[in-house]
């Protein structure tokens, strides 16, 4: 009789091997690579020249790193840069966006958490109804409603004014968020609902303690959406504020497009790589939750 | 069992998802302390019934009573109930304890009375060490419990139970399924529970309704169900294997079909019903004599095995009796094969005979 071992044949035998450098990959990472090159250059052309000085940029290798590292563009689009009359850098202007980002954010996810929490668990009268009205407000382009909400802004005494401003965010993030979240608490299961319930839970009980403590991932999608969007916006900034309230990206705006004197590269690229830090700090603390959360909330329909 | 007075009553109960009625005109009286079990396929209502006596959902016409309250407006906290899942519906960031608390804070209860309801239902249902766990870290068998012990620290009237035990494999299923019966004996609390699963029903229930397309079929004890089911769905639905059904007619007190006359002497009619004409028979495998039983047979004949399932208990065969396949249950030691004769007998005592157009049993 043969030993055991003498029955394994010539052949595969156990895992398969698998090939790093096989078609498959080189294609694939390839592929990867290239994307992200392309993404990347152009966030390292803006790196490079805001820390080169003039002369070194009048040279015109935009790709090649700074000979002499310089933080004074950056210094100067933070305290000094000219933003048509005044020469405040972006400084005043951050702390306006933060005025306007933060209260926003937070009352738009409130409010749409709720009402995503309502339509859907507790299927009242004219649900339906009122989640079409919202979803048909998504496809609205804002353009058409500039100037109404001048006027109504205007009316209530609100125009040119940061309040007025959050307020219009933060109707204007109602249908996305409503429906993320709306998404999301359909997607938790029903009979938790159901039992909280019947443990004499209400409306804001089973809110606040069943359901907001298991909703942490789509609660950061919502934060990364609202403070992007809002952070970013230029359009409503510039219409329903006045010079002292403007947000980041106006200044921004206003120190790039400056007719007047020599255009610094270098400034204009530190201002916009500030300008843009906030929601790319969001993004790199938070990333994991939110791909997570748009798993969780947005796909289910 | 005997109703001393109702602990749930259900009257002229209907429901209706817009123009879908899920259930019509449904009455149901359940006895203090009954352990009844709904039973049915699924999309009969059967869960449907248990949200709607737990006030989940609204119902369009009819009253619910619990106790003797109108509870058909009432929240389902107020109507003394306790109810568990069959996804087990745990609170995932709160401990076990949090989890048995939730109910008793809600309802503003003292510190050292939710305290000792916990501890009281977590010894009940042995989970004192797992408190301080949260349900992530639980067995299915485990979440379960605890699911049964929320119901319990609120000192319900009455328990409902959404086919609890269906996530569970089949081993845990038993184990639990005889400590809830333990449970029932030891707390006297009326429990209905919601069921796809016959052999839960037949064990638990002190009284089993069968219901199909929002109605009730046949509401009586597990015995009856099982000897003198109502109807010929009851009759296909209970039993595992099912029962075998033969088309022939009645004539002279004997049930005659192609190659095959059966006497009928010791078949107890119901009552009114006809004694002739088309009829169907149902016979049970179980009830379908071999071998040794032979001799209490009232009639014989004899059939050709083409299959054999032996299933260690017992050998479930697979015969053509004439052109009529049937199949037998026979003992596990057995020995036959396809191809041979197997001589069976019949006892009318425990047949049934159906009207094959009303379906009612004869």
């Amino acid at each position: 009789m043969a030993d055991t071992s003498t029955r394994l044949l010539d052949g595969p035998r156990g895992p398969k091997p698998k090939s790093n450098f096989s078609r498959r990959n080189i294609m694939l990472y390839g592929t990867l690579l290239l994307v992200a090159v392309y993404y990347a250059i152009p966030l390292y052309v803006m790196i490079v020249t805001s820390l080169k000085g003039l002369p070194e940029i009048r040279m015109g290798n935009i790709f090649s790193p700074p000979m002499e590292v310089t933080f004074e563009p950056w210094a100067k689009a933070w305290g000094s840069a000219c933003t048509g009359l005044n020469c405040e850098g972006l400084s005043a202007y951050f702390w306006n966006s933060v005025k306007i980002t933060v209260p926003s954010v937070i009352a738009s996810i409130i409010i749409a958490s709720v009402n995503g929490y309502a339509l859907a668990n507790w299927r009242f009268k004219g649900a339906n109804v009122f989640f079409t009205i919202l979803i048909f407000g998504a496809f609205i382009p804002y353009q058409v409603m500039l100037y109404p909400i001048v006027i109504m802004l205007r009316e209530m005494g609100l125009y040119g004014d940061l309040s007025g401003l959050i307020i219009v965010h933060t109707i204007f993030g109602m249908p996305i968020l409503t429906l993320l979240f709306r998404n999301y608490f359909t997607s938790l299961p029903e009979e938790l609902f159901k039992a909280a319930r019947v443990d004499g839970a209400g409306f804001w009980g089973i809110y606040f303690r069943v359901l907001l403590p298991m909703s942490l991932p789509i609660f950061t999608v919502a934060v990364i959406l609202q403070v992007t969007g809002i952070w970013n916006d230029f359009l409503f900034g510039v219409v329903y504020t006045g010079p002292d309230a403007y947000p980041m990206t106006v200044a921004l705006n206003n120190i790039v497009n400056t007719t007047q004197g020599v255009t610094e590269y270098n400034v204009n690229m530190a201002a916009t790589i500030l300008t843009a830090l906030v929601p790319l700090s969001i993004y790199f603390v938070s990333g994991k939750l939110f791909v997570r959360g748009i798993a969780a909330g947005a796909v289910k329909g | 069992m005997t109703l001393v007075e109702s602990s749930i009553s259900i009257r002229d109960l209907d429901l209706r998802f817009g123009n879908v009625e899920v259930l019509k005109g449904l009455n149901l009286d359940i006895g203090v302390g009954e352990f009844l079990v709904l039973l049915g396929s699924s999309g009969c209502g059967k869960s449907t019934l248990l949200n709607c006596i737990a006030g989940l959902l609204d119902v369009s016409d009819g009253q619910i009573y619990i106790g003797d309250k109108n509870v058909t407006w009432a929240e389902p906290s107020e109507r003394g109930i306790g109810m568990v899942f069959q996804s087990y519906a745990l609170y995932p960031q709160m401990t076990v304890e949090g989890n048995l608390s939730f109910g008793l804070k809600n309802a503003r209860m003292s510190k050292a009375e939710i305290k000792q309801r916990v501890s009281r239902a977590a010894e009940i249902l042995q989970i004192e060490p797992l408190l301080d766990r949260k349900p992530a870290a639980l067995s299915g068998g485990q979440r379960q419990r605890v699911a049964i012990g929320r119901a319990l620290v609120r000192d319900a009237e009455v328990f409902l139970f959404d086919e609890p035990l269906s996530n569970l494999d089949a081993k845990l299923r038993a184990d639990l399924r005889v400590e809830i019966k333990k449970l029932h004996s030891r707390l006297g609390n009326t429990m209905v529970y919601v069921t796809h699963d016959q052999i839960e029903a037949m064990t638990l229930a002190d009284r089993i309704a069968i219901m199909k397309g929002g109605q009730i079929m046949q509401l009586a004890s597990p015995n009856e169900i099982y000897n003198r089911p109502k109807n010929l769905y009851v009759a296909e639905f209970i039993g595992s294997p099912s029962m075998n059904f033969i088309k022939g007619t009645l004539e002279d007190n004997q049930f005659v079909a192609e190659g095959l006359t059966i006497p009928m002497e010791g078949y107890s009619f119901a009552e009114g019903s006809r004694r002739s004409g088309a009829a169907i028979i149902g016979l049970r495998p179980e009830h379908i004599l071999t071998g040794d039983n032979l001799a209490s047979a009232v009639a014989r004949a004899e059939a050709k095995v083409s299959l054999v399932e032996p299933m260690g208990s017992d050998t479930i065969i697979y015969a053509n009796l004439g052109q009529h396949p049937i199949h037998i249950r026979m003992d596990g030691q057995a020995s036959v094969a396809p191809g041979d004769m197997v001589e069976i007998g019949f006892q009318p005592a425990r047949a049934n005979l159906f009207d094959p157009q009303s379906e009612n049993r004869l």
